[in-house]
């Protein structure tokens, strides 16, 4: 009972500060909202417009066809023509194109006449971005049906390719979901791992410590009214990305708060080791990043987690934001349960208890 | 039951190769105000960590309230309260905030802690202020915030390091008025300082210096034990005639006080005023001299000197 209210004593005192703290206040709802705008619109995986220039040695209506049709996939935007090829790699070295397609004089023999099995022509590309690349390597194979005299959209494919969930491809249905993570991740373990290194060092500890409050009281007590910040902003991401971005809300809201309350509860436990190891909140702040980084990184958010090294993987597998990004793209996009995700679950669960127990161990009261 | 309230027995704390505290032997009874005079880093801040079990002591054993340390330590937080040096409050909450948090964080029900809050407000004149931030109180309000919240639960012995420091004279008073009030009542209070004044309200004292005890008892006790006495000396030239006393063999210290020398003879010497007078390497003719009640600064003048090798 006395514990009770002790703890209810910190949560309070830590709402009321927080209510006053304008800057941190102003940090729980506009990190979210910002980093959700900027993030969906800026990172986009499906490439448009890149500039391309264009050397035709053959100028015939053979060649204005190809690069109609090269215009018409509106990958790239076709705004230079250059005479002669030192000229277009001259703009590529100087990066006012990404690549250009060069169309030999002797195209009409390639297209139809004698040097048929020859390519058709050649595609000069600045490789110093993937994705740039990958985009314009799909585009090799453009021409070759309307070679053959077939329609473009009649072409047998090889493989037939149904899309699960994401049928647009639209990269915010995978980005806002682990968004949520790396947002989550930031605010839940940058604010408690300040939590307690502040008091330590306003002064307010030497008196927190001579009261009979209990470390694990100090710990719960410092962790519940971010627990409560932390579903704000899970709602302003989920809900906003629901509706900017058109982000499908598959599963059950209450596995998603199943599975968001978890992860919250082992960021901020996290946030209270760091907090018993840092001396000043300088120190807490980069031990935060030191978390942050990876947590980017390694869990999934940029990069497929498949695509990683073994190594990294084994990293990955130790960072709570990891198994909360498997979690939240599966309730959410693909309306798993939580049961589906038991193991990523059972992680979280354990981290946080794990967590707890040693931050209450290597808290001392004292100021040894 | 203890009749002691604090007993310490070799009381040691070293921070790396630096002892702060050295030592340290303590019998403190029970419902006296005692206090710890010594300057700037002799180690009474760390002394009262020590003994409140913030610190744990490198060797040594304390008993408070007849409890040990730090095997009790969680036993006796309900029995003690600690007026940290500096405010340890929270400045961004109210006035009335703070001590509610206090209350509850002694596990206080609702109902208590409102009935003990204002109590304090009104004790220590704090009503006005109730709904004012910390941070905005003026130093003194803020002291007498500080000693409502370590009153709060009604702890048996009372530590204060330094609890007025920032305050005014006038206010200085009350301040000792409230501490009195509370040692009728019963509570034992701790108090360091590096005031004289305060140091002489004090019912028992203990001059600490470099982390060591130089001398205690009662303030009355002190200046009798002392083992100087105490000459006044008027007249023309301080500063030629301090600077030949403090050559002589037998003088403790020379220090003025506006017109006058206050000179501390050791009591080797049985009759100071005549061997000044007749010193050879001294000229007294024209001045004016008085053996005079000592003050519980040359009490702490002589000694805090004793282990330098030069006279002050
Ligand atoms: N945590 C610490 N680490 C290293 N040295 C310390 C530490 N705490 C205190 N000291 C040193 O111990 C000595 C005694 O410090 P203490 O704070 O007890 O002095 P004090 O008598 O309270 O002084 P003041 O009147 O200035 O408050 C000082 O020299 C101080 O530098
Ligand atoms: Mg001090």
């Amino acid at each position: 009972m006395e514990s009770l209210i002790r703890i209810s004593a910190i949560v309070f005192k830590e709402l009321r500060q927080l209510s006053r703290d304008r800057l941190t206040f102003g940090m729980v709802v506009m990190l979210p909202l910002i980093q959700l705008l900027l993030f969906g619109y800026a990172i986009n995986n499906n490439v448009r417009n890149i500039p391309v220039g264009v050397v035709d040695l053959a100028q015939s209506s053979t060649s204005r066809l190809i690069i109609d049709t090269v215009r018409a996939t509106q990958v790239v935007d076709l705004r230079e023509s250059y005479l002669g090829l030192q000229q277009a790699e001259d703009a590529i070295t100087r990066g006012d194109v990404r690549a250009v397609l060069v169309l030999p004089k002797d195209l009409e023999e390639r297209w139809s006449g004698k040097e048929r099995n020859r390519p058709l022509g050649q595609w000069l590309i600045d490789a110093s971005d993937n994705v740039v690349t990958s985009a314009l390597l799909a585009l090799r194979d453009l021409p070759l049906a309307m070679r053959t005299g077939m329609p473009a959209s009649q072409a047998i494919p090889n493989f037939e390719v149904t899309l699960y969930f994401n049928p647009e491809r639209r990269t915010p249905v995978n980005i806002v979901p682990g968004l949520l993570a790396v947002i989550l991740t930031m605010t839940m373990i940058l604010f408690t791992a300040t939590a307690i290194v502040r008091e330590k060092e306003r002064g307010n500890l030497e008196l927190l410590i001579t009261t009979p409050v209990r470390s694990l009281e100090l710990m719960l007590g410092k962790i519940v009214p971010y627990i409560f910040i932390g579903v704000v902003q899970t709602s302003i991401i989920l809900g906003l990305g629901h509706l900017v971005f058109a982000v499908p809300i598959n599963g059950p809201m209450l596995h998603i708060l199943g599975a968001t309350l978890m992860f919250i509860a082992a960021s901020l436990t996290f946030g209270l080791i760091i907090s018993t190891i840092a001396k000043t909140q300088l120190q807490a702040m980069q031990m935060t990043v030191f978390v942050l980084l990876p947590s980017i990184l390694l869990s999934g958010f940029l990069f497929p987690y498949e695509g990683m090294p073994r190594p990294a993987q084994l990293i990955a597998e130790t960072l709570p934001a990891t198994h909360f990004m498997r979690m939240i793209r599966g309730v959410v996009l693909r309306d798993a349960r939580l049961d589906d995700l038991s193991t990523d679950a059972w992680f979280l669960c354990s981290f946080t208890v794990v967590g707890l127990i040693a931050a209450t161990l290597k808290f001392h009261k004292s100021l040894d | 039951m203890s009749t002691l309230a604090i007993e310490a027995r070799g009381l040691t704390r070293r921070f790396g190769r630096f002892t702060a505290v050295d030592h340290l032997d303590l019998d403190i009874p029970r419902g006296v105000i005692y206090g710890f005079l010594g300057p700037n880093g002799s180690g009474k801040s760390t002394s009262i960590r020590l003994l409140t079990g913030l610190l744990t002591p490198n060797e040594g054993t304390v008993s408070i309230l007849g409890l040990q340390l730090p095997q009790q330590a969680e036993e006796l937080r309900r029995r003690i309260g600690y007026m940290t040096q500096k405010f340890s409050l929270y400045g961004d909450l109210s006035v009335i905030e703070n001590l509610d948090f206090v209350g509850r964080i002694y596990g206080m029900p609702r109902s208590l802690a409102r009935a003990r809050v204002e109590d304090r407000l009104e004790r220590y004149g704090l009503t006005r202020h109730r709904k004012q931030l910390a941070d905005t109180l003026s130093g003194g309000q803020k002291q007498r915030l500080a000693l409502a919240a370590a009153t709060l639960h009604e702890p048996e012995l009372l530590f204060l390091d330094e609890p007025t420091s920032a305050v005014d004279p006038e206010n200085r008073r009350d301040f000792w008025e409230k501490l009195f009030d509370l040692c009728d009542a019963g509570t034992t209070i701790l108090v360091s300082t590096h005031y004289m004044d305060e140091a002489e309200r004090c019912h028992y004292l203990a001059i600490l210096e470099s982390g060591r005890k130089r001398a205690d008892g009662t303030p009355q006790q002190l200046m009798h034990a002392m083992g100087a006495t105490v000459v006044e000396v008027l007249g023309p030239n301080l500063r030629v005639v301090r600077k030949q006393l403090l050559e002589l063999e037998g003088i403790r210290s020379v220090a003025q006080l506006g017109e006058q020398l206050r000179v501390l003879v050791d009591d080797k010497i049985a009759e100071p005023i005549a061997w000044l007078r007749e010193h050879p390497s001294l000229d007294l003719r024209q001045y004016e001299l008085n053996v005079v009640r000592p003050s519980l600064e040359d009490v702490f003048v002589t000694s805090t000197s004793k282990s330098d090798a030069g006279p002050r």
